[in-house]
């Protein structure tokens, strides 16, 4: 008689589907999973800690390379957390400008999902159409930053510097032509058989035990609980658009597949929005103790040299207390707890990052279901490993 | 401002004797507890009053600025009533261990592994209490705040030389 055995398979850190450098034991029966242990920790960087060491100034070009694919949403939150402590107005412009390149970035961020989610799954079309449209959002990115990925472009009080003129009409074309775009992917995925074939039924969740393992952002909307922060929680004045919060039915792959279609589709419905709002002004707060002064005065007066240099070389101090800050980046809540002892450097600052949290449901999603099907649950938990591993 | 809390008022009623600090600080209410009672509390606070999304744990390090060495934090948020409530405990370092909240929550499981890991603070009843971003041979804990920045056994770092 043929004897059977369970087997342990090791996938990662270097796997082309595991997103990252994410590591995990696999103990199969035959090909069903009954057991997975998640290995982190690779990427770690220990941001926390040098952020004790940093100025709040310097602690925002570390908070790019959290989730490096939605780096705005990283500085906003930061910023938002900083601005709160500080108890700071931030003009209007600015404001706007910063709704408009969060949902860019939500956009940005959910087209490599969708790309990298569908090529894992065996359709690699939609990855080379997804990747073209992200593309114009790193040229954004590139337009008003400097940086296609790297932006650390918004400062407490406000932003870096005003976008150029021409910011406006690439970004309003972008927002006109991306719905034809998403109904491009929808063509190729929505009613593809071997699409629903993968994820119609896989990675169930329930509402409860989402809830239960802390899921946050589209994996929880997909499994049908109708709570986002931009509407519950609104921050930096999402309170003043309208929006629609997508939510799914059978909590299962193909749901948050179409949740977060839904919600890019929303997004380019707040960015236009945002555009019609736009209007000139300044773009930083005026509050000189924690702000850079205008270049011009730097090179020029002596009073703008020095308070330049000050601003660089002490940072600023905010007041003592802690604040938490908790914003829908396109991954789920992201979390910035700080502690401020009253001094220019943080006490303690801690991320609360949504890929952490959200990736040890995949035991309680993929436990009992075959290996393959492991690749498609990755792919729909949207994880990022440098948030994860910080 | 933070008496009129929701939260407040029904901890006030039910376990006055182990509220230490109730402060209000930038419309955000944190409440400190004592250690024992924490698993009661949190409990409560799930299924009465409904925070049933426990957000974020994490630990502070007071070294040399408080008697009882590290702080544990709770971020707990309520989906039905919107609302945050933040939850502190302080642990001794020389009796440095807490309740595992993971019989309340599963999200607590990996978030009190990397404060295990990261504080060396032990969680007592947790179901899997191993380090989690460093490795399993690491020695010491990161972020305690006598944890040298640049890492053990090394030269601190003196910024560019050229």
């Amino acid at each position: 008689m043929a004897t059977t055995e369970k087997m342990t398979l090791n996938m990662g850190p270097q796997h082309p589907s595991t997103h990252g450098v994410l590591r995990m034991v696999l103990e199969l029966d035959g090909e069903v999973i009954t057991k997975i242990t998640p290995d982190i920790g690779f990427l770690h960087r220990g941001v926390e800690k040098l952020s004790e060491h940093r100025t709040y100034h310097q602690v925002l070009p570390l908070t790019d390379r959290l989730d490096y694919l939605a780096p705005m949403s990283n500085n906003l939150g930061y910023i938002l957390a900083v601005e709160k402590l500080l108890d700071i107005e931030v003009p209007e412009r600015a404001q706007t400008i910063r709704i408009i390149m969060a949902e860019m970035t939500r956009l940005q961020s959910h087209l490599v999902w969708l790309a990298c989610h569908a090529l894992d799954i065996g359709a690699m079309t939609v990855f080379i159409y997804a990747f073209r449209e992200r593309e114009v959002v790193m040229e954004t990115y590139e337009l008003i930053s400097g940086a296609r990925m790297t932006s650390n472009f918004f400062r407490a009080g406000g932003l870096s510097m005003d976008v150029p003129p021409e910011f406006e009409a690439k970004v309003r074309k972008f927002a006109a032509d991306m719905p034809g775009y998403l109904d491009q992917y929808e063509g190729l995925l929505t009613t593809n058989p071997i699409w629903l074939k993968r994820t119609v039924g896989n990675g169930v969740i329930s509402a409860e035990d989402a809830i239960d393992y802390g899921i946050t952002g589209p994996a929880l909307r997909g499994s049908g609980v109708d709570w986002d922060l931009r509407r519950d929680n609104p921050y930096a004045g999402y309170e003043n658009y309208k929006f629609e919060i997508p939510v799914g039915k059978n909590c299962d792959t193909f749901d948050r597949y179409k949740v977060r279609l839904v919600e890019m589709r929303e997004a380019c419905k707040i960015i236009n929005q945002a555009l019609d709002n736009l209007k000139p002004g300044p773009v930083l707060a005026d509050c000189p103790q924690i702000t850079y002064p205008p270049k011009e005065n730097v090179y020029n007066t002596i009073e703008g040299l020095i308070h330049h240099f000050k601003i660089a070389s002490e940072g600023y101090p905010v007041p003592e207390g802690e604040v938490y800050q908790g914003v829908e980046a396109p991954k789920g809540e992201l979390g910035f707890y700080i502690v401020s002892d009253g001094t220019s450097k943080p006490y303690r600052m801690r991320i609360r990052p949504p890929s952490f949290v959200n990736l040890q449901a995949i035991e309680k999603m993929s436990k009992g279901s075959m290996l393959a099907d492991l690749v498609a649950v990755i792919g729909t938990l949207d994880i990022v490993l440098g948030e994860i591993d910080r | 401002m933070a008496e009129n809390n929701r939260a407040v008022i029904k901890l006030k009623e039910k376990f006055a004797s182990s509220i230490v600090d109730v402060v209000e600080f930038r419309g955000e209410v944190t409440v400190t507890v004592t250690k024992s009672d924490i698993i009661d509390i949190l409990s409560f606070l799930k299924s009465s009053l409904s925070f049933n999304l426990l957000t974020d744990v994490t630990a502070i390090d007071y070294l040399g600025k408080k008697t009882e060495r590290f702080m544990m934090v709770y971020q707990l948020y309520s989906i039905p009533n919107k609302d945050r409530l933040r939850i502190k405990a302080a642990v001794a370092e020389n009796e440095c261990s807490i309740q595992s909240a993971t019989q309340v929550w599963q999200t607590a499981n990996w978030l009190e592994r990397e404060v295990y890991d990261l504080f060396g603070i032990n969680f007592e009843n947790h179901p899997d209490l191993r380090r989690i971003l460093m490795t399993p041979d690491w020695v010491g804990h990161p972020l305690r705040k006598d944890y040298p920045l640049q890492g053990p056994d090394r030269e601190p770092y003196k910024g560019r030389l050229s």
